[in-house]
């Protein structure tokens, strides 16, 4: 007995969920980078869920390519953090707010 | 036995999740991450995608968990305050966040997903089938993805260059 597509669906989705609402309500700026990368391996473990469950492969290899993608968004983004932080010696959103006003 | 370890898979990377988002400390939630990242590497052995479940663990708990810890490790912030509820932002997060889950939720239920077992023997476990559909039907994105590391690369040279100091170009 294998567990059916809904309920490989309903796990990415509750993951997504779960890092969405990381990014809302957290404040630490590596934190809500962390709770984005939550919500990327959600959308790859449905694409690879889907693409078991139909016989087909592209899912398989598109995944590949989060990863790819992924990776670089990381690498760029915490560099940005870093530059981010020795600008104004903090990574908390709520004290970066100069474009607030 | 599939559904069990399913079960013990699922519940454990959902509570690793819940780590990361609820974890005061930021080591403590990359070092979740790195967990739930296991778990989701051993759902993808169980869908029969083990080169995709190898190459999850190392890409992303070798490398990009190395690196937030290695980043956590080098802005040296002091753990313990960050995370607090502050009333109306919290309040919208919880509702947006409940809303997604409801709607996702009502998808699942109502528009049925038809699916019958799953066909055959997968193909995801063939590295020879993998390297086939990249060097093939996936070339141009194949490239272009090299093109963006490449530009990632670029970036992240020119982005982490100390900007020059004032008291430097006097």
């Amino acid at each position: 007995m294998t567990p059916s597509l809904d309920s490989y669906v309903m796990l990415s989705a509750a993951l997504f969920a779960i890092g969405f609402l990381g990014v809302l309500i957290r404040r630490n700026t590596l934190v809500i980078y962390m709770c984005l990368e939550l919500m990327l391996v959600a959308a790859t473990l449905a694409l690879v869920a889907f693409s078991r469950f139909n016989g087909t492969e592209d899912g398989d290899v598109f995944v590949f390519f989060i990863l790819t993608v992924a990776a670089a968004e990381v690498a760029v983004g915490l560099a940005i953090i870093v530059a981010l932080f020795r600008a104004r010696q903090t990574v908390q959103v709520d004290q970066l707010d100069s474009l607030k006003h | 036995m599939e559904h069990l370890a399913f079960t013990c898979l699922s519940v454990f990377s959902l509570a690793c999740a819940l780590g990361v988002v609820l974890s005061k400390n930021a080591i403590n939630g990359a070092m979740c991450l790195l967990l739930c990242l296991a778990g989701v590497a051993g759902l993808f052995v169980q869908l029969h995608a083990y080169l995709l479940a190898f190459v999850l663990v190392l890409v992303y708990a070798g490398a990009v968990v190395a690196l937030f810890l290695f980043i956590i490790m080098l802005l040296d912030m002091q753990g313990g305050r960050t995370w607090k509820f502050r009333g109306l932002n919290a309040a919208a997060g919880f509702v947006a966040a409940l809303l997604l889950i409801t709607g996702l939720n009502l998808l699942a239920v109502r528009g049925h997903l038809e699916a019958g077992p799953p066909i055959g023997n997968s193909v995801g476990s063939s590295l020879k089938f993998y390297s086939y559909q990249l060097f093939t039907t996936y070339l141009l994105p194949v490239q272009i993805i090299g093109f963006l590391l490449l530009i990632a690369m670029l970036g992240v040279i020119v982005l982490s260059r100390r900007a020059p100091q004032p008291e430097d170009a006097k």
